[in-house]
């Protein structure tokens, strides 16, 4: 199976990835590997198998709606790049 | 030409669990910025998260009451896309297999029909956190406290025809949520946020017009602006031969207009897929079985039973039900007042007119349910005048005095209900008057009767000092006119 520029183009924009041109070609032959091999996966008869949300045969475990964590905004801002006010400052968002 | 009006609404509905969906932050409002974001809300390499069960029976509340179907085996799906308020780069939530399946809601009409509404599914996920906009040196600032607070979003079909109906849904969905206690259902804090999504089609044609979303509209009379001022943009597209572009757009409800909020088409691209940190919910008979057996009072059945019970009007009944505090409050106070027809009209009227007024929650009326129920119960028993009741009750607004046999002594507001005594003063007043007497006595319409009544009040409230029961004095009125 193969993809084409425009959809790794697409993907690399959707996905924040910088991509140069010069890596596309060997982006659409590994891609395109990949996709073929997931083209001989769909490609087994799945009629009698219910689609599986989560490759463990188990169901999630929930907590009791307690308050557990404390303020540690000194600790997790101490690592970011800029802060003001309690705010994480980020690049303007706006458009 | 003539148009079908078509809306659909999604509604994000906060749940008031003490803490996060994933995570065991606190989800109070208020707090100061990033102090409940912990590393599960930041999105710290390693963590995972652990579901709330208290959301998902919260979620398990809503479908019960919309008659809905419960999805046994709920699954979480990431949602992708980048926003510095949504630190992992995608929101966890659900698509193909929400926890509340189709049910629908009925709304009342002003015409006094039933409209149902339905509801397609509606799914649990987590808000994002906060981006402020002013001017931090150029940049954005970032306040993640929201970032987890469970919601549940609501997706309706496409049936409602006007923006009175999808206010009517609305206020009908606040109704219940709150009823049901699962969401604080305070607006201006943005508990209930609401999108449009509106599209025009020709009268009576059966194909859909192309749609827009308007987002995020945070109170009723907005989303009812929203509503209006989209028709009538879609209108002059579609008359003039244009178009309407499928798009997201912003509405402004301090100057009534609105923006495209989307321009790349990629934003909408989602691809979304089941989340791995997280294993299918199951939720079985029982616990369902038990979320049935603890729902409480749902607004249509306080209705019904404030009819029944309390002898209420169509109107009163759906006012008081529709509010789950102000029902609970008409309660208290015909607990003390019986009189339930009294109380629920000074409850809708004066009450609820000073609340407005100063823009108060029930819970902050500075007049208890016990006060109201004690000032009902001294208009029924005739020691007080409507009028004089007001003053009592803008007394114990003000904070003047709690006490209401207290306030009727101290300001002299006990109405004289002696006959004796008001007989002489009707006595009195009609012999100072007689040429209104001999009007009225050759008056022979009723109309016109009953209205020179009316002159007479005057002078005999003065003469008692607007102490006499103006209903004694109307029944000595005429008796002594002679009908």
């Amino acid at each position: 199976m193969s993809i084409s520029r425009e959809d790794i183009e697409k993907v690399a924009l959707l996905a924040r990835i910088r991509v140069d041109d010069a890596q596309i070609p060997a982006l659409e032959k590994d891609l395109g590997n990949i996709l073929t091999l997931v083209g001989q996966l769909a490609a087994a008869d799945t009629d009698n198998v219910e689609p599986m949300a989560h490759p463990l045969d188990a169901v999630q475990r929930l907590r009791p709606d307690e308050v557990t964590e404390s303020n540690q905004r000194e600790a997790f801002q101490a690592i970011a790049p800029a802060t003001e006010n309690g705010l994480y400052l980020v690049p303007k968002v706006i458009e | 030409m003539q148009w079908d009006i078509v809306i659909g609404l999604e509604v994000h509905i906060q749940l008031a669990t003490k803490s996060k969906i994933f995570s065991g932050s606190s989800t109070a409002f208020g707090a100061e910025p990033n102090t409940q974001a912990s590393a599960v809300d930041l999105a710290m390499p390693g963590t995972l998260p652990v579901p709330n069960a208290e959301a998902f029976r919260y979620a398990v509340m809503f479908g019960l009451a919309v008659n809905a179907e419960i999805g046994r085996r709920s699954v979480f799906e990431r949602k992708n896309y980048f926003y510095p308020d949504l630190p992992k780069g995608y929101q966890t939530t659900q698509l193909a297999q929400p926890i509340v399946g189709p049910g629908h809601i009925d709304i009342d009409l002003a015409n006094g029909e039933t409209k149902r509404v339905r509801i397609h599914h509606a799914h649990l996920e987590e808000d994002a956190g906060k981006s402020l906009h002013e001017d931090f040196h150029g940049m954005s600032g970032i306040d993640l406290n929201r970032a987890g607070t469970p919601l549940i979003e609501v997706v309706t079909e496409p049936d409602m025809n006007s923006a009175e109906e999808a206010v009517a849904f609305a206020r009908k969905l606040h109704s219940i949520v709150t009823s049901l206690g699962i969401c604080d259902g305070d607006l201006s804090q943005g508990s209930m946020r609401f999108d449009v999504n509106v599209s025009l089609k020709p009268k009576g044609s059966d194909t859909l017009g192309t749609r827009t979303e308007t987002k995020n509209l945070n109170s009723f009379r907005f989303m009812e602006q929203a509503i209006r001022h989209e028709v009538e943009r879609q209108m002059e597209i579609l008359e003039e031969g244009g178009q309407v572009v499928q798009e997201t757009r912003l509405y402004n409800g301090d100057r009534d207009e609105s923006r495209s909020m989307r321009t790349k088409e990629e934003a909408n691209d989602y691809r979304y897929f089941p989340c791995p940190d997280l294993l299918p919910v199951v939720i079985d008979d029982d616990f369902i079985d038990d979320v049935r057996a603890s729902l409480p009072e749902l607004p249509d059945a306080r209705r019904a039973r404030f009819q029944s019970q309390y002898g209420l009007n169509d109107y009163d009944s759906g006012q008081l039900a529709g509010d789950a505090r102000l029902s609970a409050f008409f309660e208290d106070a015909v607990h003390q007042g019986k009189d339930a027809k009294l109380t629920a009209n000074w409850i809708l009227g004066e009450f609820s007119a000073r609340l407005k007024a100063e823009e108060k929650t029930v819970a902050e009326a500075p007049v208890s349910a016990t006060q109201l129920g004690q000032l009902v119960a001294r208009i029924a028993d005739n020691t007080l005048s409507s009028a004089g009741a007001k003053k009592v009750l803008e007394a114990l607004w003000s904070g003047e005095s709690s006490d209401v046999d207290a306030i009727i002594e101290a300001k002299g507001l006990k109405q004289v209900s002696d006959t004796g005594a008001l007989e002489a003063m009707v006595d009195e007043v009609l012999a100072s008057m007689p040429e209104q007497v001999a009007q009225y006595q050759a008056e022979d319409n009723p109309k016109k009767r009953k209205k020179m009544l009316g002159g007479f009040m005057g002078p005999l409230m003065k003469a008692s000092k607007g102490q006499g029961n103006p209903k004694l004095f109307n029944e000595i009125l005429i008796r002594k006119l002679g009908d």
